[in-house]
C-alpha cells in the first residue's frame, strides 16, 4: 500500500491533532500519551508512528524511555501553506466589514 | 491585525469550510452579498448580472493589475433573505471545475454575524489546488520581484 506520509495526511485525523496538542505543550513518553485516550494501545503507537515518520514528533531517548515533542519548524510549514489562502479571504472580509460599516452609519 | 477568518480544510476531502464572524447585523452582511454597487465594492469586480433568486444567476468581469479580464459565473440554487445562498461558482476560461458554494448568515448578536461558507469542489486534487493557489501566486510574486531586481543588476 503507497499511503501518502506527509503533514497533511498527519494532521487529517482527530486523535493524531489530539496528540500533537499534547504533546506542544511537553515531551512525552508513548506511554504517558496511550493514557490520555481511550483507544488501544497499539492504536496510539500507530499514530505515533505516522506523525514520526512525517517529522511532525521527534524523539529523544531518555535512559530506557523514549520521549517524543513536537517538530515546531515542521508544524509551521503546515500551518504556512494554508497561511496564504487564509489571508486572501481575511482581507477580503476585512474590506467587506469597513464597507458594510458605512452603511451601518447612514441608518 | 487580528485575523478572524478561519479555514477548515480536512485532508483527502474534497471540501472545505470557511467561516468568518463580523461586527455587523446579519442584515448588513446579508446585503453586501446581494446588491450589486456593494458586492462591486468589496470584491473590487464588475458586476453584470445579480439575479437573486432560486434558478437565478449572476456575473461578474474582474480586471487584474495586468489589465487583463476575468469573468465568473454562477446559478443561485437557494436563495433565503439574511440566511443562506446556496449557488454554484465557475471562473471562466480556467482550468478549474465548477464548484458548490452553501452560504450561511446567522446572527450573533443585533450587531454581530457570522457567515458559514461551505465550499465543494469537484475532486480532492483540485481542492488542495485552490488551496495552494494564493500560496503559489505569493511564491510568483516573490520570484517576479526577484527577476525585477537582477534585471536591474545587469
Amino acid at each position: 500500500m503507497n499511503l501518502r506520509r506527509d503533514v497533511f495526511q498527519a494532521i487529517s485525523d482527530p486523535t493524531r491533532r489530539a496528540i500533537l496538542l499534547l504533546v506542544a505543550s511537553q515531551s512525552m513518553t508513548a506511554g504517558a500519551i496511550a493514557s490520555n485516550f481511550d483507544t488501544a494501545r497499539p492504536t496510539v503507537s500507530k499514530h505515533l508512528q505516522i506523525l514520526t515518520e512525517c517529522e511532525l514528533l521527534e524523539q529523544a531517548q531518555e535512559g530506557r524511555e523514549v520521549y517524543y515533542f513536537i517538530n515546531a519548524k515542521k508544524m509551521k510549514e503546515v500551518a504556512d501553506f494554508i497561511e496564504p489562502f487564509r489571508n486572501m479571504w481575511d482581507e477580503r472580509f476585512n474590506k467587506l466589514e469597513t464597507v458594510m460599516s458605512k452603511y451601518k452609519k447612514k441608518k | 491585525m487580528e485575523r478572524k477568518t478561519k479555514i477548515a480544510a480536512e485532508d483527502g476531502k474534497q471540501d472545505l469550510v470557511i467561516t468568518r464572524e463580523f461586527e455587523l447585523p446579519v442584515e448588513l452582511l446579508f446585503r453586501a452579498y446581494v446588491e450589486p454597487e456593494i458586492v462591486e465594492e468589496w470584491m473590487g469586480t464588475k458586476v453584470i448580472k445579480l439575479e437573486n433568486i432560486r434558478h437565478g444567476s449572476y456575473q461578474f468581469i474582474t480586471t487584474d493589475p495586468m489589465g487583463n479580464k476575468h469573468g465568473f459565473n454562477g446559478t443561485i440554487h437557494e436563495f433565503d433573505m439574511n440566511e443562506r445562498i446556496t449557488r454554484t461558482f465557475e471562473m471562466e476560461n480556467s482550468p478549474f471545475a465548477v464548484q458548490l458554494e452553501f452560504l450561511e448568515f446567522k446572527k450573533q448578536t443585533d450587531d454581530t454575524s457570522k457567515l458559514t461558507m461551505h465550499v465543494v469542489y469537484k475532486s480532492v486534487a483540485l481542492r488542495d489546488q485552490m488551496l495552494r493557489l494564493p500560496f503559489a501566486h505569493g511564491i510568483n510574486m516573490a520570484h517576479n520581484r526577484l527577476q525585477e531586481i537582477t534585471n536591474k543588476l545587469k
